[in-house]
């Protein structure tokens, strides 16, 4: 897999008066992992929604491999395009919640293949083979056809790995994918994080875990207030920040 | 003596390897863990109510036995004459029918009305308003006199040339002029349910579908809808049966379903009462039926929100049967019967407490 270059610029999106990004720019590199930091409101969700057009944003623009998103570009005029084709570019996007969202009703196995039959028209024989590589990657070639609901919030968090990777993404989004789970279930998920960040592809992900963005991250993004404070290497964002407000923040959670 | 009990139940619940359980008689031998029987607990006042209830029932079933104005030979004879069982089919093809029509079409007008288009929403709620307001009675005979205002119904280019036309009163018989009515009122209360049991599904499915770009009729059709299904069908079946019973007003058409024949039996011969009984025994049956086919339609849907399913009654009866089989015979339980169900089982038996403690 070869990762996506994914470029945000000027973005802002408000909720009625509230603006949850005030003009964010980011640049993740082909193959990067970034790690995004930073307090509770401060826009990491909306940020991670608006890169997969989940969020239309108000101002500015998201673009992967330079293919802008939700919309085509005509000179200077940002044309929006159809949800058949802003569902066709969003496949080259996995995106993992922190709630799972697996479909219930579905087994894990067809949670799986779904998006890559359906949404990328691939055989069906194809997509189940890839799907059981997958689920044997994160560990759970044997709960193929479980129910969600029969697995561990664990097990479930690899499930919807597994899911976001059958699209073979360019770029996946983790938005706190540790935070729904009992303590002792954080380790088996970061691992299976952790071992995809040596992959080639381009990872975006929001963390509390401090130590995990530290381990796994190229770059480390704080947030805070709808817009990207500091950026850089894990070692000097993390140990020497150059704004108060990161070092207020890393002091409280650390 | 309080403290004494408490410790000899423990050791009767757990004994120690090697020691007798109970602590009150050293005559008493100390059984083997396997031989330990649970015992049920007493409900007295769940008794006297089950006393007072069969008194009553047992008045209602005489009172139906030796009434002899019930005529209960009369209900016997009419219950399967040919024409009450036409009717009866009759009523099964019109709420059969009118149901699919129903939700078909209200299944669409919650999508609309769910959509982005002001338009489509708009006509949604506008169509809810109207069918929901307007009696039922009087939408059936206004559809049964459509031909008053379109004697002729035509085909063709809107605002057009027209190339089909057809005689509105051959189109709209009785059974379609029954079917409009019930059908598209229907739809207005379908369209409700379906739309609420829509939003009872979790804002995240419908994210997860997108951010996987499914396509939209795909995530309707395969995430959602069956998701919404959990909380529609029991309600929906509710609707079913409304309508079973609410054909009945179809005999203002003269239409030949349950009711109507019913009526035009008891107004040639008299017998009032026992043709309603018998009509009243039909409605019974075909709800029993649907309801029936609920359960089932239910624990389909339930897959996924259950991490196991309940049993079915047949599998409850057939487990039932086969553990109190080996407890007669003294053979194994067999593969099939989950350990639970068996325990479950032989908690009902009463056994007599050891020791005399108690
Ligand atoms: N759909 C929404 N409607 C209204 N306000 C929202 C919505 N989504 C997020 N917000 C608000 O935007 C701000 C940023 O939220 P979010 O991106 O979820 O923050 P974070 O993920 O960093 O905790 C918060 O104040 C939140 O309440
Ligand atoms: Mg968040």
């Amino acid at each position: 897999m070869t990762g996506g270059l994914l470029e945000i610029r000027g973005v802002h999106k408000s909720f009625g008066l509230l603006e949850a990004l005030r003009g964010v720019d980011l640049t993740v590199r082909p193959g990067e992992v970034a790690a995004v930091i930073g307090p509770s409101g401060s826009g990491k969700s909306t940020l991670l929604r608006a890169i997969n057009h989940l969020e239309k944003v108000d101002r500015g623009f998201v673009s992967l491999d330079g293919e802008l998103i939700g919309y085509a570009r005509h000179g200077n005029t940002l044309r929006e395009l159809t949800e058949r084709e802003i569902l066709r570019r969003r496949t080259r996007i996995g995106f993992v919640f922190q709630n799972f969202n697996l479909f219930p009703h579905l087994t894990v196995l067809e949670n799986v293949v779904e998006a890559p039959i359906y949404a990328q028209g691939r055989p069906r024989a194809e997509a189940e083979a890839e799907a059981r590589e997958l689920l044997a990657r994160v560990g759970l070639a044997d709960r193929a056809d479980a129910r969600p609901r029969q697995l561990s919030g664990g097990q479930q968090q690899r499930v919807a790995i597994a899911r976001a990777l059958a699209l073979r993404p360019a770029v996946v989004l983790f938005d706190e994918p540790t935070s729904a789970l009992d303590p002792e279930l954080v380790g088996e998920v970061l691992g299976v994080i952790k071992e995809l960040a040596g992959t080639g592809t381009t990872l975006v992900v929001v963390t509390h875990e401090v130590g995990f963005a530290r381990e796994i991250a190229d770059t480390v993004v704080f947030m805070d207030e709808g817009v990207v404070v500091e950026q850089g290497p894990p070692d000097a964002v993390l140990d020497n920040p150059a704004s108060d407000r990161t070092r207020a923040f890393l002091e409280k959670v650390l | 003596m309080s403290a004494d009990l408490a410790e000899g139940e423990s050791r009767l619940l757990y004994p120690p390897p090697g020691l007798p359980p109970g602590g009150d008689g050293p005559a008493q031998a100390g059984p083997a863990d396997e031989d330990l029987r649970v015992v049920a607990a007493r409900h007295p006042g769940r008794w006297i109510a089950t006393a007072v209830v069969g008194v009553l029932l047992a008045m209602v079933v005489s009172s139906l036995v030796t009434n002899d104005r019930w005529e209960w030979d009369v209900v016997a004879r009419y219950l399967t004459w040919p024409s009450i069982l036409e009717g009866a089919w009759a009523t099964v093809r019109l709420t059969a029918t009118a149901s699919v029509v129903g939700f078909a079409l209200g299944t669409v007008l919650a999508l609309m009305r769910l959509s982005r288009s002001p338009l489509l929403q708009a006509v949604s709620w506008a169509y809810t308003w109207v069918f929901r307001s307007v009696p039922l009675l009087l939408q059936l005979l206004l559809w049964y006199n459509l031909a008053y205002l379109y004697p002729v119904l035509s085909l063709g280019i809107p605002f057009g040339p027209e190339f089909l036309f057809f005689d509105t009163l051959d189109l709209i018989d009785k059974f379609w002029a029954a079917i409009l009515g019930l059908g598209l009122s229907q739809a207005a209360y379908s369209a409700e349910i379906v739309r609420a049991g829509i939003l009872g599904v979790d804002q995240g499915q419908h994210e997860a579908a997108a951010s996987l770009g499914i396509p939209r009729h795909r995530q309707v059709r395969r995430i959602i809808l069956p998701q919404a299904m959990r909380s529609i069908v029991p309600t929906a079946v509710n609707e079913v049966i409304g309508l079973l019973k609410g054909t009945s007003i179809v005999y203002v058409l003269a239409y030949g379903e349950l009711f109507y024949i019913v009526s035009v039996i008891y107004g040639r011969n008299g017998r009032v009462v026992p043709l309603l009984i018998v009509a009243a025994i039909w409605y019974l049956a075909l709800t029993t039926l649907i309801t029936v086919v609920q359960y089932y339609v239910e624990r389909h849907y339930a897959k996924g929100a259950l991490r196991t399913l309940p049993p079915t009654p047949v599998q409850r009866v057939r487990w039932e049967i086969q553990v109190g089989w080996s407890r007669l015979t003294g053979a194994p339980v067999p593969d099939g019967v989950p350990p639970a169900f068996a325990a479950r089982v032989r908690v009902g038996r009463w056994v007599a407490p050891r020791g005399g403690a108690a």
